[in-house]
Order: structure tokens, then sequence, then C-alpha cells
């Protein structure tokens, strides 16, 4: 499904070059549920930024399906997110201005739903993040769960190969966290690859596989079950 | 099948997922920030339509009033090395049967000299008060059929038929109303209604009583002494009927071009120069009228200019402090075309939102009202010159002009870096 080839990220940052990611290989294959982990500064999220396509890789292969994205136009990167990725960010990353079932519209009308169409799937995505009775408010009038809810379902409307979480449960209380979890295992029971950057070992745990980062590179590859 | 073809309808797809997004931003704006930004794009819509409007409207008006009330739709004038149109009579039967004709007054004009101090004693080498004047004879009635002079007559009042021994004297003649003492150019001081005036028209001259005083901001009156035809026939010494101008209303929508054709058909060009009101006018008229218009051109570009940095600020604002709702937007596969779309549409319905209101309050409250209360300028009533298609051509320029300052800032924003958007660095 998903594999990298001595991927390596660097940073100027004054004179000094920071290597972030550091010449790492690895594969996920398809409908494992897969965590990063590691201390603040390990380059976990750096390396799940380049995994999602949402940051150049200094050097290396990010291969998603036989295919090596790294080298493509910024055009079908963005294309290749739209289409077979999604994401959850730490702080939801939602849209202010549009209601929760229009955040989850969105990347449904982009590929090319029609209203209606786009509109009940990402119904059907609120209804599995148990939001239905809240498709129709602003993201200012639900709380951080909730919101937290609303980003996966948009991350997940749109049927996508891999699904990157980037510290989903950080700005959530402990019941609240334990519910976007379950909603992450849900999905995965049914067959949904994962990708979560996460520095709590007990979320961790819950997955399939945990990769624990330190200053960039690989310390430990663990198959939790 | 909910799912479109995905390449082919790319296109449309921005579009409308950009139309999704201004929607709802434009649904979720604050109301306030709303109403100043089409407050702002009105006035300039206005300020493009009024500046250059009311510039051409203060000849307009002054063309417009010559038309009504001094030449008519058509005008027939001695040729330049004649000074009447011979044949009048013939020529005035002729007319009354031009297709839409509705009215004609005919006119007997001349050069005088007025003269108000004429009884008193002067010191030898002394000039006496006086001043060189067009000398205009009407006929009472059909006159104020034509041209309804009588209400002009701010002091005193308008001719009869049997008033041989009175003039009216135009404003312009008068210091009171124009106080010059240019060189060569001089003005009755001391002037009431029923004080006498000595008028000298080549080697004859009457005394007259001042009847009234007529101010029009029509030169053809304002400037002459006016009297009865008869009179002004006595004084230029003519025994023939021969007149100095016929001025040729026509019905409403009738042709001018048509009814000059069929004077000339008629021969009526043997005797005299036919023109319409629009060959008549004086070039210089024509002119001011096209250097007002540029002028006004130029002062509503700066208006333009004002609008379309606002739009530019807005919208850079509006897309910098959303820098992050953007990067988020790019993350999640929305493509940048889609994203630039919203703010287009945004942009544009600032500007159409302007637009409409600017043609609701021109062509339903300004521009009526002007028509009504003309703008008293010292030598015309200015009216509001718009028409639809100049309107519509102005709303076109400042539409492009507000989309591409839209487009400019959304693009330098959008194509930003997705990652440090997302990440606010």
């Amino acid at each position: 499904m998903l594999e990298i080839r001595n991927l390596t990220k660097k940073f100027k940052s004054g004179d000094e070059t920071i290597v972030a990611v550091n010449d790492l290989s690895f594969s996920v294959p398809a409908g494992q549920f897969l965590t990063i982990t590691g201390k603040s500064g390990s380059g976990k999220s750096t390396l799940l930024y380049q995994l999602g396509l949402l940051d150049m890789p200094t050097a290396g292969e990010v291969i998603i399906n036989g295919q090596n994205l790294v080298s493509l136009p910024e055009e079908e990167r963005t294309k290749i997110r739209l289409n077979d990725l999604g994401y959850i960010f730490q702080d939801y990353a939602i849209l202010p201005s549009l209601t929760a079932l229009e955040n989850t519209m969105l990347p449904l009308l982009m590929q090319g739903y029609n209203f209606k169409g786009a509109e009940r799937q990402a119904k059907k995505a609120l209804a599995k993040v148990g939001l239905t009775d809240r498709e129709n408010n602003l993201p200012g009038e639900l709380s951080g769960g909730q919101q937290q809810r609303v980003s996966i379902a948009r991350a997940i409307a749109h049927d996508p190969k891999i699904i990157f979480a980037d510290e989903p449960t950080a700005n959530l209380d402990t019941e609240t966290s334990g519910q976007v979890m379950q909603a992450f295992l849900e999905l995965n029971k049914e067959g949904q690859t994962i990708i979560m950057v996460t520095h709590e070992a007990q979320y961790a745990n819950l997955s399939d596989r945990t990769i624990l980062l330190v200053d960039g590179h690989i310390v430990s590859d663990t198959m939790n079950k | 099948m909910d799912r479109k073809e995905k390449t082919e309808n790319s296109f449309s797809q921005n579009l409308k997922v950009g139309w999704f997004l201004a929607s709802r931003d434009l649904r979720h704006a604050n109301i306030w920030t709303t109403t100043l930004i089409v407050f702002v794009m009105t006035l300039t819509f206005l300020n493009l339509i009024i500046v250059s409007g009311i510039l051409i409207g203060l000849i307009q008006g002054s063309e417009d009033a010559q038309k009504k009330y001094a030449i008519g739709d058509i005008v027939i004038s001695p040729f330049l090395n004649r000074s009447v149109i011979e044949q009048t009579p013939k020529i005035s039967e002729i007319i009354k049967t031009v297709p839409g004709y509705k009215n004609h007054t005919i006119r007997f004009t001349g050069a005088a000299r007025v003269e108000s101090n004429y009884r008193d004693t002067i010191r030898p080498g002394d000039k006496r008060d006086g001043v060189g004047a067009a000398l205009l004879g009407i006929s009472p009635a059909g006159e104020e059929k034509f041209s309804g002079i009588s209400k002009f007559i701010i002091r005193g009042n308008y001719l009869e038929e049997t008033d041989q021994d009175s003039v009216l004297i135009g404003k312009n003649l008068l210091y009171e109303f124009t106080p010059i003492e240019a060189p060569g150019f001089q003005t009755l001081k001391n002037i009431e209604v029923g004080q006498r005036v000595k008028v000298k028209a080549d080697n004859i001259s009457k005394e007259y009583f001042i009847k009234g005083i007529v101010s029009s901001k029509v030169d053809e009156f304002d400037t002459s002494v006016i009297a009865l035809d008869s009179e002004v026939r006595k004084l230029t010494g003519r025994s023939d009927l021969n007149a100095g101008t016929i001025a040729i209303q026509l019905l409403p929508g009738s042709d001018p071009i048509l009814a000059r054709n069929f004077l000339l058909r008629n021969g009526v060009g043997s005797y005299a120069r036919v023109q319409t009101a629009e060959e008549a006018f004086p070039k210089f008229l024509k002119d001011i009228k096209a250097t007002f218009g540029i002028l006004g051109s130029a002062i509503s570009g700066i208006g333009l200019v004002v609008a379309s940095i606002t739009i530019f600020i807005v919208i850079f604002v509006n897309a910098i402090t959303r820098r992050r709702y953007i990067g988020i937007l790019k993350g999640i596969g929305i493509n940048q075309k889609a994203i630039l779309f919203s703010y287009i549409y945004q942009a544009f319905f600032y500007a159409a939102l302007g637009i409409i209101l600017g043609m609701i309050l021109i062509f339903f409250l300004i521009k009526p009202y002007f028509a009504v209360h003309p703008i008293n300028f010292p030598f015309s009533d200015g009216i509001l010159v718009a028409t639809v298609p100049s309107a519509m051509l102005r709303a076109w320029i400042l539409l492009a002009t507000t989309i591409i300052a839209g487009y400019i800032p959304a693009r330098i924003v959008i194509r930003q870096n997705t990652l440090n958007a997302i990440l606010g660095r």
C-alpha cells in the first residue's frame, strides 16, 4: 500500500541544518493501523507530512500503490491528496464558515459529486462518527471532541486509501480521546489503513504496529497485535 | 450515479466548489464589513457615472435649452453672405407640411445699440451709457407658443401684440446681472422696468419702455433686445417679411434628418440654410462636451483606482488572515483554482451588488431628480447625462477591475507553501 525508501527531510535553521527525518525506509500494508510515536521534536509529525504529501522530502521516495509520488507536480499531489488520502489534524482544521455537513461535503464536491450526492455521502460519514444530530452546526457551536469527529468524517467521507492523523487526541479530554480512538479502531476494523502520530503510549498500544522515532531515526518498530 | 467524470469537469468542479466556499463565506461574513465594502463599490460606481454625467450634463443642459427654446429641432437661417431668409412666407407654408411638424416661430433679427442715459447731459468727450445688442423681433403669441418665453421674464411683463413702444431686455445686457467692465464690453447700469431706452439700428432710432427683463440661460434671449417683429422690421429698414431665423419644433419621436431632407427636397435649401439642431450647435459646445467627457472619465478613473485598492486590501486581508484556512483547503485536496474562484466570486459579489444599487440610485432617483430639479449653473440648467449603455460599459469596467483586484492578492496567498500555511509559519 505505502512504502518509503531512504526518506530524509532536512531544515535550515540559521547556519545549522536540522535532519528531522533521517534516511527512513519502511512499508505499511493495506488495512494496517500504524502509530508513529516519539518525544516532541523527534520528527514524527514531519514524517507524517512527507507521507501525506503535504511537504516535499529532501531525499527519498514515497510510494503508494507502486507509484513514487515525490516527483509529481503540486497539481497531481493535490489530486492524490483529494482522492486517495484523508487528513485529521491535531486542532481539527475544519473550516469555521462551514457547517459540520458542509465541511464533510467539501472534498466530495471537489471530487465531482453533485450537491445531493455529496450531501448523502457526507451524512453517511457523519452518522458513522455519531454526529447526525449536529450536522447543521457551525464548528464554533461544537465541542472539541465533536469538531474532531467532524474532521474524521471529512477524512473518511470520500473513502480514502489511507488516513493520516496528526496527534488527533492531543487537544481532547480522556473520555473524548477514547471516543475518537474507538472511531479509528472501528474504521480500521472495516479495512481502513490508518497512520497516526501520537505521543500517548496508551493509544499507540491500541494500533496494529508502532514505530518509535528518536531524532529522526527509527529506534523500534513493534507489532502490537 | 452521483459522481461525475472528474477530469472533463475539473473546471466546472473548481467553479462549483469556489461558489460553495464563497457563498458560505459571504453568508457568515460580518454584516457591517460587507455593508461597508458594498457602500464603497456603490459610491465608486456612482462616481464613475455622475462625475462625467454632470460635466457633460452641464453642456447638455445648455444644448437642451437651446433646442427647446431657441432653435427647435430644425433651424433655418440665412446663407452666410445674406442677412435674411429669402421667401420667408413661402418657406413658412412649406414648413407646415414637414413630416412630424408641431410648431414653428419666425424671428426677425438685427443689430442695435441700446442707450439708457441718452436724455442726460454729458461732458464733451464722454460716452453715453450704451451697449451693443442683438435685436430680436417676435410675434408675442407665436413665440410664447413656441418657447414659452414669458416664463423667463424675471421682472415686469411679457410683450403683447399692441406693445409697439415696449421692449424686453436680456439680462446679459444689464450690469446688475452681468457686472463686467472689460475693455470693449459694456453693460447698462441702473436699468429698471418702466424706464425708457433708445434703440438704434442702422440709421433709425426709437425710444422704448422696458417692459420686462429676460433671464433664460439661452443666449438668443439673454443678449437681445426683444421687440415686436413689426418694430424690428422698421428699425432695420425692411419692408418685406423676410426673417432672420425660423425655428421648427417636431412632434416627439420624429426624425429631424427626415424633416430637414424634406425641406431641402422642397426647395428651401435654395433660399436659406437648413440644419438640424445637432448640426447647428456651435462646434465649441461639442468640443467642450467632449472635453468634459474626457475630464469626467479621468476623474472617474481615480475613483476606479480607489475601488481597486479597496477590493485588493479587503481580499488581501481576508486571504492573509485566513492563510491557515487556505492551507487546510489545499491540504485536503481542494484545487487552488477553486480557492481562487471563491475569492473572485466574493469580489464579483461586492462589485455586482454595488453596481446594482448604483444603477437603482442613478436611474430611479438621481437622474429623475436632476431632470426635475436641474443644477443651477450660471449658464445652463445642468442635468445628469446617464444612459443605460454607458452605465453598462462602466459597470463592466468596474466589474473587471474589481475581479482583477480580487484575483491578485488571493493568488499571492494561495501560492504559498501548503504546510507552512497550515502550521502558521
